[in-house]
């Protein structure tokens, strides 16, 4: 069966690469994007891999394909044609890494055998012992949260340096300066049937990114889940009642003290475990309990992962979305 | 087994999908498709979580089904604001 | 009576499963050979919100009473609702847009609003 799925999923993966590269038609290339995204999400539900699946489809599905359209405003919608020159030398190289790799990949172990090495070393102990140190089922937010937590500590500050990084880009002040007048509230404000069904849909949207944020110990789930599914929540509300609106309900104070605040709160946490005693990240000391101590850590650490990323999706959403849309030629769809 | 038939159903379909999205002459063809794929997916999510047997991935379905909206209500607002911007500025 | 029950629940499960699969095909191919973009939007729609109800019902069936039918019931109501929004704004974006459905050009002496001349 697995075969079966495979087949199907990695074929259209490939069709739809080979789409978006050809295409020099930018709005056609982003809805392809969109549909290259759900085939990873299905890709790695069928590996069995919910946790990375639920990722894939909220961000990509919901916010990168907004953000993307958000930044076509800005820009023609017609790609440059490429130089004609030193396309045979590129396509000899290409060819030649691909049989190169494709051979590479006749030695690799099979899908699932035990006999490989990556299912040697660490990771029987993480499932042998996930349960008793832990007291949860879900072996992936406890490599994620608490054996990698120095990891998940680097990706979160990644996170924020890049929200950083796009702000600094593109410039975005708080405050409205003259420069960067906010278009009068658009969004589908005269369609009444969007808006009156997406608005019976934000709070079950804000409700379900909540369960998954604190129900991620127990099923697939976590905080940088959370923070995609509530970030789309709000982008939601953005598009139905105009970016005005949607930065009046969330500020971008708030975004910014949400973005620092779950970045500090992470680092805080493994001061406050240095300072009862254990090592930095040593969730076990914080309770008399070292179980429930791992439990607690854990939560607090994932409110903070949710929070920083749902900061920064929003903000890089506020950057591209509340600029005055270009007035150059959109003739080209 | 039968969850085999209909997961291979709903596959197929989305290989039609694909196409209309490939080969749609206008832009909302695309669009279409893409919603349609969508659906197709929330509704795969769901029966390979039966078929596999662990029913708490339907959590992924129904964060599907929620997000799903978001996308194509962004694309045609994206359309709007550029009608809005055409009729604004005629010939620009 | 009692011990065919269950034989009944089985055997509608799958036939309602089988249904939502059939009209999700149909669908598809519905999109593929419609000739203009008003059609397909038809096609694509009401094959959805066929499937959609046919497929859950019958894997809530096949669930019986567990929290996964509580869920499978809440995705068929957040798709229910969803489905045709979307197909009403796209199909609004194209009306929009200008494109004049290929129907209206068939039928000679009626203007496209429809009334008759």
């Amino acid at each position: 069966m697995t075969i079966v799925f495979a087949l199907f999923l990695l074929s259209l993966l490939v069709i739809t690469a080979l789409a978006i590269v050809q295409t020099r038609n930018l709005f056609v290339a982003v809805m392809l994007l969109s549909i290259f995204s759900l085939l990873m999400a299905a890709n790695f539900f069928v590996l069995d891999a919910a946790d990375v699946a639920l990722t894939e489809a909220a961000v990509g599905a919901g916010v990168t394909t907004v953000i993307f359209l958000s930044a076509l405003t800005l820009i023609s919608g017609t790609e440059k044609k490429a130089p004609q020159a030193g396309r045979g030398v590129a396509l000899i190289v290409v060819t030649i890494t691909t049989l190169l790799i494709i051979y590479a990949t006749f030695d690799k172990p099979r899908l699932g055998d035990p006999e490989a090495p990556v299912h040697q070393h660490v990771a029987p102990f993480y499932i042998e012992n996930t349960y008793e140190l832990m007291g949860f089922p879900n072996v992936v937010t406890a490599v994620l949260a608490s054996f990698r937590g120095y990891d998940t500590l680097g990706e979160v500050f990644v996170v924020f340096a890049a929200a950083i990084g796009v702000l600094f880009i593109l410039d975005a002040r708080t405050g409205t300066g003259p420069a960067y007048g906010m278009p009068e509230a658009r969004g589908l404000k005269h369609h009444l049937i969007p808006k009156a069904v997406g608005g019976l849909l934000v709070p079950f949207v804000l409700l379900f990114g909540l369960y998954v944020q604190f129900h991620g110990e127990y099923g697939p789930g976590g905080g940088f889940q959370a923070g995609a599914i509530v970030a789309t929540a709000i982008i939601l509300y953005a598009i139905l009642e105009g970016e005005k609106a949607a930065l009046r309900a969330v500020p971008r104070s708030v975004l910014m003290a949400l973005v620092v605040g779950g970045a500090l709160l992470y680092g805080l946490v493994g001061v406050v475990c240095m300072l009862m005693g254990g090592d930095f990240l040593d969730y076990s000391v914080l309770l008399p309990d070292p179980v429930v101590g791992r439990q607690v850590g854990i939560i607090i650490i994932e409110a903070g992962v949710g929070m920083a990323v749902c900061g920064s999706l929003l903000s890089i959403f506020h950057a591209f979305a509340s600029r005055r849309p270009s007035r150059i030629d959109h003739e080209s769809v | 087994m039968i969850f085999a038939v209909v997961a291979i159903a709903i596959l197929v379909t989305m290989v039609l999908a694909v196409i209309r999205a490939l080969a749609g002459p206008s832009i909302y063809d695309r669009v279409l498709a893409v919603n349609m794929f969508g659906t197709k997916t929330t509704l795969l999510l769901a029966v390979v979580a039966f078929l596999y047997g662990r029913a708490d991935f339907l959590d992924l379905a129904l964060a599907y089904a929620l997000i799903n909206l978001v996308g194509v209500l962004a694309v045609l607002e994206f359309f709007e604001s550029r009608v809005e911007l055409d009729r604004e500025s005629p010939g620009d | 009576m009692t011990e065919v029950f269950p034989l009944v629940i089985d055997f509608l499960s799958r036939s309602l499963m089988l249904i939502g699969a059939l009209s999700v095909l149909i669908g598809g191919i519905g999109v593929l050979r419609m000739p203009d973009i008003y059609s397909r939007i038809h096609a694509a729609s009401l094959t959805d919100t066929m499937g959609t109800i046919a497929l859950f019902s019958g894997l809530m069936l096949e669930a019986g009473f567990a929290l996964a039918t509580f869920k499978l019931f809440a995705i068929m109501v957040f798709l229910l609702l969803t489905g045709p929004t979307a197909t009403y704004a796209l199909a609004n974006a194209v009306l929009e847009s200008g494109s004049v459905p290929a129907a209206a050009k068939l039928s000679d002496g009626d203007d496209f609003k429809g009334e008759t001349k």
